[in-house]
Protein backbone atom coordinates (compact mmCIF):
# COMPACT_ATOMS: atom_id res chain seq x y z
CA UNK A 1 0.00 0.00 0.00
CA UNK A 2 2.67 2.48 1.05
CA UNK A 3 4.78 1.29 -1.83
CA UNK A 4 1.93 1.91 -4.26
CA UNK A 5 1.38 5.42 -2.84
CA UNK A 6 5.08 6.12 -3.17
CA UNK A 7 5.06 5.07 -6.79
CA UNK A 8 1.93 6.91 -7.88
CA UNK A 9 2.00 10.18 -5.97
CA UNK A 10 5.48 10.69 -4.68
CA UNK A 11 7.31 10.08 -7.91
CA UNK A 12 8.47 13.42 -9.35
CA UNK A 13 7.53 12.39 -12.88
CA UNK A 14 3.95 11.46 -12.01
CA UNK A 15 3.55 14.57 -9.91
CA UNK A 16 4.67 16.61 -12.89
CA UNK A 17 2.29 15.01 -15.39
CA UNK A 18 -0.66 15.04 -12.94
CA UNK A 19 -0.22 18.70 -12.08
CA UNK A 20 0.01 19.63 -15.77
CA UNK A 21 -3.63 18.62 -16.03
CA UNK A 22 -4.59 19.95 -12.59
CA UNK A 23 -3.05 23.44 -12.81
CA UNK A 24 -5.64 25.21 -15.03
CA UNK A 25 -8.50 23.86 -12.89
CA UNK A 26 -6.98 25.05 -9.63
CA UNK A 27 -6.11 28.42 -11.16
CA UNK A 28 -9.63 28.78 -12.57
CA UNK A 29 -11.28 27.80 -9.28
CA UNK A 30 -9.08 30.33 -7.50
CA UNK A 31 -10.14 33.10 -9.90
CA UNK A 32 -13.84 32.28 -9.45
CA UNK A 33 -13.68 32.18 -5.63
CA UNK A 34 -11.47 35.24 -5.44
CA UNK A 35 -13.65 37.49 -7.57
CA UNK A 36 -16.84 36.22 -5.98
CA UNK A 37 -15.40 36.85 -2.51
CA UNK A 38 -13.94 40.22 -3.43
CA UNK A 39 -17.10 41.60 -5.04
CA UNK A 40 -19.55 40.27 -2.44
CA UNK A 41 -17.21 41.17 0.40
CA UNK A 42 -16.43 44.70 -0.70
CA UNK A 43 -19.72 45.78 -2.26
CA UNK A 44 -22.60 43.51 -1.28
CA UNK A 45 -22.00 42.52 2.34
CA UNK A 46 -23.65 44.99 4.74
CA UNK A 47 -21.55 47.38 6.83
CA UNK A 48 -20.80 46.31 10.39
CA UNK A 49 -22.88 47.80 13.22
CA UNK A 50 -19.79 49.03 15.06
CA UNK A 51 -16.96 49.30 12.58
CA UNK A 52 -18.93 50.45 9.53
CA UNK A 53 -17.18 49.76 6.23
CA UNK A 54 -13.81 49.46 7.97
CA UNK A 55 -14.47 45.85 8.85
CA UNK A 56 -14.11 44.87 5.16
CA UNK A 57 -10.35 44.62 5.52
CA UNK A 58 -11.23 41.38 7.31
CA UNK A 59 -11.77 39.79 3.88
CA UNK A 60 -8.02 39.97 3.30
CA UNK A 61 -6.73 39.86 6.86
CA UNK A 62 -8.51 36.73 8.11
CA UNK A 63 -7.82 34.53 5.04
CA UNK A 64 -4.13 35.51 4.97
CA UNK A 65 -3.66 34.76 8.66
CA UNK A 66 -5.58 31.49 8.32
CA UNK A 67 -3.64 30.31 5.29
CA UNK A 68 -0.32 31.49 6.77
CA UNK A 69 -0.90 29.10 9.68
CA UNK A 70 -2.18 26.28 7.45
CA UNK A 71 0.94 26.55 5.28
CA UNK A 72 3.14 26.24 8.35
CA UNK A 73 1.20 23.13 9.35
CA UNK A 74 1.78 21.71 5.84
CA UNK A 75 5.47 22.49 6.18
CA UNK A 76 5.68 20.80 9.56
CA UNK A 77 3.94 17.65 8.26
CA UNK A 78 6.24 17.54 5.24
CA UNK A 79 9.17 18.08 7.58
CA UNK A 80 8.09 15.09 9.66
CA UNK A 81 7.86 12.88 6.58
CA UNK A 82 11.22 14.21 5.38
CA UNK A 83 12.94 13.43 8.66
CA UNK A 84 11.50 9.97 9.22
CA UNK A 85 10.97 8.52 5.74
CA UNK A 86 13.35 10.71 3.68
CA UNK A 87 10.77 11.30 0.96
CA UNK A 88 12.17 13.68 -1.63
CA UNK A 89 8.80 15.13 -2.62
CA UNK A 90 8.01 16.03 0.99
CA UNK A 91 11.24 18.00 1.24
CA UNK A 92 10.41 19.81 -2.00
CA UNK A 93 6.90 20.61 -0.74
CA UNK A 94 8.38 21.98 2.49
CA UNK A 95 10.94 24.24 0.82
CA UNK A 96 8.49 25.53 -1.77
CA UNK A 97 5.86 26.39 0.85
CA UNK A 98 8.11 28.60 2.97
CA UNK A 99 8.15 31.82 0.98
CA UNK A 100 4.43 31.61 0.17
CA UNK A 101 3.73 31.29 3.89
CA UNK A 102 6.08 34.16 4.69
CA UNK A 103 4.24 36.44 2.26
CA UNK A 104 0.83 35.52 3.68
CA UNK A 105 2.09 36.17 7.22
CA UNK A 106 3.46 39.52 6.08
CA UNK A 107 0.10 40.35 4.50
CA UNK A 108 -1.73 39.39 7.69
CA UNK A 109 0.58 41.60 9.78
CA UNK A 110 0.28 44.59 7.44
CA UNK A 111 -3.50 44.41 7.01
CA UNK A 112 -3.87 43.86 10.75
CA UNK A 113 -1.84 46.96 11.40
CA UNK A 114 -3.92 49.02 8.95
CA UNK A 115 -7.06 47.70 10.61
CA UNK A 116 -5.74 48.35 14.11
CA UNK A 117 -4.96 52.02 13.69
CA UNK A 118 -8.51 53.30 13.10
CA UNK A 119 -10.32 50.73 15.28
CA UNK A 120 -8.04 50.21 18.27
CA UNK A 121 -6.08 53.42 18.01
CA UNK A 122 -2.65 51.84 17.52
CA UNK A 123 -0.69 50.36 14.63
CA UNK A 124 0.93 47.79 16.89
CA UNK A 125 0.73 46.56 20.48
CA UNK A 126 2.83 43.80 21.99
CA UNK A 127 -0.07 41.57 22.87
CA UNK A 128 0.17 37.79 22.71
CA UNK A 129 -1.61 37.35 19.36
CA UNK A 130 0.34 39.98 17.46
CA UNK A 131 3.66 38.90 18.94
CA UNK A 132 3.12 35.20 18.23
CA UNK A 133 2.21 35.94 14.60
CA UNK A 134 5.37 38.06 14.33
CA UNK A 135 7.29 35.03 15.62
CA UNK A 136 5.63 32.93 12.89
CA UNK A 137 6.94 35.44 10.36
CA UNK A 138 10.46 35.17 11.83
CA UNK A 139 10.21 31.36 11.71
CA UNK A 140 9.46 31.52 8.00
CA UNK A 141 12.30 33.98 7.41
CA UNK A 142 14.64 31.84 9.52
CA UNK A 143 13.69 28.73 7.56
CA UNK A 144 14.35 30.46 4.24
CA UNK A 145 17.66 31.86 5.48
CA UNK A 146 18.76 28.50 6.88
CA UNK A 147 17.96 26.67 3.66
CA UNK A 148 19.68 29.26 1.52
CA UNK A 149 23.04 29.00 3.31
CA UNK A 150 23.35 25.20 3.18
CA UNK A 151 24.59 23.94 -0.17
CA UNK A 152 24.38 20.18 0.30
CA UNK A 153 20.77 19.24 -0.63
CA UNK A 154 20.46 16.45 1.95
CA UNK A 155 21.62 18.46 4.95
CA UNK A 156 19.60 21.42 3.69
CA UNK A 157 16.43 19.32 3.78
CA UNK A 158 17.17 17.89 7.22
CA UNK A 159 18.17 21.17 8.88
CA UNK A 160 15.10 22.89 7.45
CA UNK A 161 12.83 20.04 8.52
CA UNK A 162 14.11 20.19 12.09
CA UNK A 163 13.49 23.94 12.27
CA UNK A 164 10.01 23.54 10.80
CA UNK A 165 9.09 20.88 13.37
CA UNK A 166 10.40 22.91 16.31
CA UNK A 167 8.43 25.95 15.14
CA UNK A 168 5.11 24.14 14.95
CA UNK A 169 4.73 24.66 18.72
CA UNK A 170 3.96 28.27 17.83
CA UNK A 171 0.73 27.34 16.01
CA UNK A 172 -1.38 26.36 19.04
CA UNK A 173 0.10 29.36 20.85
CA UNK A 174 -1.15 31.67 18.07
CA UNK A 175 -4.58 30.09 18.09
CA UNK A 176 -5.09 30.08 21.86
CA UNK A 177 -3.24 33.35 22.57
CA UNK A 178 -6.50 35.29 22.63
CA UNK A 179 -8.04 32.78 25.06
CA UNK A 180 -5.15 32.11 27.43
CA UNK A 181 -4.08 35.71 27.92
CA UNK A 182 -5.55 39.21 28.06
CA UNK A 183 -5.05 40.65 24.60
CA UNK A 184 -6.20 43.63 22.58
CA UNK A 185 -6.95 41.32 19.66
CA UNK A 186 -10.46 39.89 19.84
CA UNK A 187 -11.28 36.19 20.21
CA UNK A 188 -11.96 33.77 17.33
CA UNK A 189 -15.03 34.45 15.18
CA UNK A 190 -15.19 31.35 12.98
CA UNK A 191 -12.44 28.93 14.04
CA UNK A 192 -14.23 27.58 17.09
CA UNK A 193 -16.72 24.85 17.87
CA UNK A 194 -19.64 27.17 18.58
CA UNK A 195 -21.51 28.67 15.64
CA UNK A 196 -19.70 31.63 14.04
CA UNK A 197 -20.37 35.04 15.60
CA UNK A 198 -20.84 36.72 12.25
CA UNK A 199 -23.97 37.37 10.19
CA UNK A 200 -24.40 34.95 7.22
CA UNK A 201 -24.28 37.79 4.63
CA UNK A 202 -20.84 38.66 5.93
CA UNK A 203 -19.69 35.07 6.44
CA UNK A 204 -20.14 33.73 2.89
CA UNK A 205 -17.71 36.19 1.26
CA UNK A 206 -15.22 35.38 4.02
CA UNK A 207 -15.52 31.65 3.35
CA UNK A 208 -15.07 32.27 -0.39
CA UNK A 209 -11.95 34.32 0.30
CA UNK A 210 -10.47 31.67 2.60
CA UNK A 211 -11.08 29.04 -0.08
CA UNK A 212 -9.61 31.35 -2.72
CA UNK A 213 -6.45 31.90 -0.67
CA UNK A 214 -6.06 28.14 -0.17
CA UNK A 215 -6.47 27.52 -3.91
CA UNK A 216 -3.93 30.24 -4.59
CA UNK A 217 -1.50 28.51 -2.27
CA UNK A 218 -2.02 25.13 -3.97
CA UNK A 219 -1.64 26.74 -7.38
CA UNK A 220 1.60 28.56 -6.57
CA UNK A 221 2.91 25.55 -4.63
CA UNK A 222 2.38 23.28 -7.64
CA UNK A 223 4.10 25.72 -9.97
CA UNK A 224 7.06 26.07 -7.61
CA UNK A 225 7.32 22.34 -6.98
CA UNK A 226 7.31 21.65 -10.71
CA UNK A 227 10.21 24.04 -11.13
CA UNK A 228 12.11 22.35 -8.32
CA UNK A 229 11.45 18.90 -9.77
CA UNK A 230 12.75 19.91 -13.17
CA UNK A 231 15.81 21.52 -11.58
CA UNK A 232 16.59 18.48 -9.46
CA UNK A 233 16.00 15.94 -12.24
CA UNK A 234 17.35 17.97 -15.13
CA UNK A 235 19.54 15.09 -16.31
CA UNK A 236 16.82 12.45 -16.39
CA UNK A 237 15.20 11.07 -19.51
CA UNK A 238 11.62 12.14 -18.79
CA UNK A 239 12.55 15.78 -18.18
CA UNK A 240 14.18 16.12 -21.58
CA UNK A 241 11.15 14.44 -23.16
CA UNK A 242 8.78 16.85 -21.38
CA UNK A 243 10.94 19.80 -22.37
CA UNK A 244 10.84 18.75 -26.02
CA UNK A 245 7.14 17.97 -26.29
CA UNK A 246 5.89 20.68 -23.94
CA UNK B 1 8.86 0.53 8.43
CA UNK B 2 12.41 -0.57 8.83
CA UNK B 3 14.51 -0.22 11.91
CA UNK B 4 16.23 3.02 10.92
CA UNK B 5 12.91 4.69 10.25
CA UNK B 6 11.58 3.55 13.62
CA UNK B 7 14.58 5.05 15.39
CA UNK B 8 14.12 8.34 13.55
CA UNK B 9 10.38 8.38 14.27
CA UNK B 10 11.11 7.87 17.96
CA UNK B 11 13.79 10.59 17.94
CA UNK B 12 11.58 13.16 16.21
CA UNK B 13 8.62 12.48 18.48
CA UNK B 14 10.72 12.71 21.64
CA UNK B 15 12.33 15.97 20.52
CA UNK B 16 8.89 17.34 19.87
CA UNK B 17 7.46 16.26 23.23
CA UNK B 18 10.41 17.69 25.17
CA UNK B 19 10.21 20.99 23.30
CA UNK B 20 6.47 21.35 23.83
CA UNK B 21 6.93 20.69 27.55
CA UNK B 22 9.67 23.33 27.68
CA UNK B 23 7.55 25.84 25.77
CA UNK B 24 4.56 25.12 28.02
CA UNK B 25 6.60 25.66 31.18
CA UNK B 26 8.13 28.90 29.90
CA UNK B 27 4.72 30.29 28.93
CA UNK B 28 3.25 29.23 32.27
CA UNK B 29 6.08 30.94 34.14
CA UNK B 30 5.66 34.12 32.11
CA UNK B 31 1.87 34.10 32.34
CA UNK B 32 1.53 37.47 34.04
CA UNK B 33 4.06 39.13 31.72
CA UNK B 34 2.31 37.95 28.58
CA UNK B 35 -1.02 39.41 29.66
CA UNK B 36 -1.35 42.76 27.96
CA UNK B 37 -3.22 44.42 30.81
CA UNK B 38 -4.46 44.13 34.38
CA UNK B 39 -8.16 43.87 35.03
CA UNK B 40 -9.38 46.26 37.77
CA UNK B 41 -9.58 43.34 40.23
CA UNK B 42 -6.00 42.29 39.48
CA UNK B 43 -4.84 45.88 39.81
CA UNK B 44 -6.19 46.13 43.35
CA UNK B 45 -4.10 43.11 44.38
CA UNK B 46 -0.98 44.13 42.46
CA UNK B 47 1.73 46.26 44.04
CA UNK B 48 2.36 49.19 41.76
CA UNK B 49 4.61 52.17 42.35
CA UNK B 50 3.54 55.63 41.09
CA UNK B 51 6.35 55.74 38.51
CA UNK B 52 5.36 52.44 36.95
CA UNK B 53 3.64 52.48 33.57
CA UNK B 54 0.71 50.08 33.63
CA UNK B 55 -2.05 48.94 31.34
CA UNK B 56 -5.51 48.20 32.57
CA UNK B 57 -8.37 46.76 30.58
CA UNK B 58 -12.10 46.46 31.11
CA UNK B 59 -15.50 47.77 30.14
CA UNK B 60 -16.23 51.47 30.11
CA UNK B 61 -18.91 51.75 32.80
CA UNK B 62 -22.28 52.98 31.56
CA UNK B 63 -22.98 56.66 32.33
CA UNK B 64 -19.49 57.20 33.69
CA UNK B 65 -17.96 59.18 30.83
CA UNK B 66 -17.56 62.85 31.74
CA UNK B 67 -16.03 65.51 29.54
CA UNK B 68 -14.28 68.48 31.09
CA UNK B 69 -15.88 71.85 30.11
CA UNK B 70 -12.78 72.69 28.06
CA UNK B 71 -13.39 69.53 26.03
CA UNK B 72 -9.82 68.27 26.36
CA UNK B 73 -10.06 66.21 29.49
CA UNK B 74 -12.22 63.13 29.73
CA UNK B 75 -12.75 60.87 32.69
CA UNK B 76 -14.49 57.53 32.89
CA UNK B 77 -14.64 54.38 34.98
CA UNK B 78 -13.21 51.05 33.82
CA UNK B 79 -14.93 48.05 35.33
CA UNK B 80 -14.79 44.27 35.21
CA UNK B 81 -18.24 44.14 36.88
CA UNK B 82 -16.56 43.38 40.23
CA UNK B 83 -14.21 46.28 40.79
CA UNK B 84 -13.97 49.75 39.30
CA UNK B 85 -11.11 52.08 38.61
CA UNK B 86 -11.37 55.64 37.38
CA UNK B 87 -9.34 56.97 34.48
CA UNK B 88 -8.41 60.53 33.49
CA UNK B 89 -7.30 61.12 29.95
CA UNK B 90 -6.29 64.09 27.86
CA UNK B 91 -6.16 63.42 24.15
CA UNK B 92 -7.99 61.89 21.22
CA UNK B 93 -10.17 58.86 21.90
CA UNK B 94 -10.37 56.08 19.28
CA UNK B 95 -13.49 55.79 17.11
CA UNK B 96 -14.77 52.69 18.84
CA UNK B 97 -14.61 54.26 22.30
CA UNK B 98 -18.08 54.17 23.81
CA UNK B 99 -19.81 53.13 26.98
CA UNK B 100 -20.01 49.37 27.42
CA UNK B 101 -17.03 48.83 25.10
CA UNK B 102 -13.78 47.24 26.26
CA UNK B 103 -10.80 49.60 26.42
CA UNK B 104 -7.12 49.13 27.21
CA UNK B 105 -5.64 52.14 29.00
CA UNK B 106 -1.92 52.87 29.44
CA UNK B 107 -0.88 55.24 32.21
CA UNK B 108 0.30 55.75 35.77
CA UNK B 109 -1.50 55.52 39.09
CA UNK B 110 -2.00 58.79 40.96
CA UNK B 111 -2.23 59.03 44.78
CA UNK B 112 -6.02 58.61 44.61
CA UNK B 113 -5.46 55.23 42.87
CA UNK B 114 -6.92 56.57 39.65
CA UNK B 115 -5.14 56.05 36.34
CA UNK B 116 -3.73 59.09 34.57
CA UNK B 117 -3.76 57.77 31.03
CA UNK B 118 -1.48 58.66 28.16
CA UNK B 119 -3.10 56.24 25.71
CA UNK B 120 -6.58 54.77 25.37
CA UNK B 121 -7.11 51.85 22.97
CA UNK B 122 -10.50 50.39 22.09
CA UNK B 123 -10.97 46.67 21.85
CA UNK B 124 -13.70 45.33 19.60
CA UNK B 125 -15.35 41.97 20.04
CA UNK B 126 -15.45 39.04 17.63
CA UNK B 127 -19.07 39.65 16.60
CA UNK B 128 -19.89 41.10 13.21
CA UNK B 129 -23.42 41.97 12.13
CA UNK B 130 -25.27 44.46 9.94
CA UNK B 131 -26.62 47.63 11.58
CA UNK B 132 -30.23 46.61 11.01
CA UNK B 133 -29.75 43.27 12.76
CA UNK B 134 -28.02 44.96 15.70
CA UNK B 135 -30.91 47.42 15.97
CA UNK B 136 -33.51 44.65 15.80
CA UNK B 137 -31.71 42.64 18.46
CA UNK B 138 -31.55 45.64 20.74
CA UNK B 139 -35.24 46.40 20.30
CA UNK B 140 -36.08 42.75 20.89
CA UNK B 141 -37.60 42.24 17.43
CA UNK B 142 -35.32 39.29 16.80
CA UNK B 143 -33.63 36.70 18.96
CA UNK B 144 -29.89 36.15 18.77
CA UNK B 145 -29.20 32.83 17.09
Amino acid sequence: MLHWFNQKFLSPKLFYTTTTRLLPWVGGAFAVCFFYGLITGLFIAPADYQQGDGFRIMYVHVPSAFVAMAIYMTMACSAFVTLVWRVKMAAICMSCSASIGAWFTFLALVTGSIWGKPMWGAWWVWDARLTSVLILFFLYIGFIALQSVITDPQSRDRAGALLAIVGVINLPIIHYSVIWWNTLHQGPTISKFASPSIAPDMLYPLMAMILAFFLFYFWILMLRMRNQIVLREIKSQWVSEVMQHG
Amino acid sequence: MNRKQKTRLFAVISIFIILSLAAGLVLYALKQNINLFYTPSELIKAEITPEQNIRIGGYVKKQSVQYDPSGKQVSFIVTDHTNDISVNFEGVLPNLFREGQVVVVTGKLNPQRAVVANQVLAKHDEKYMPRQLAKDLQEGKRQAS
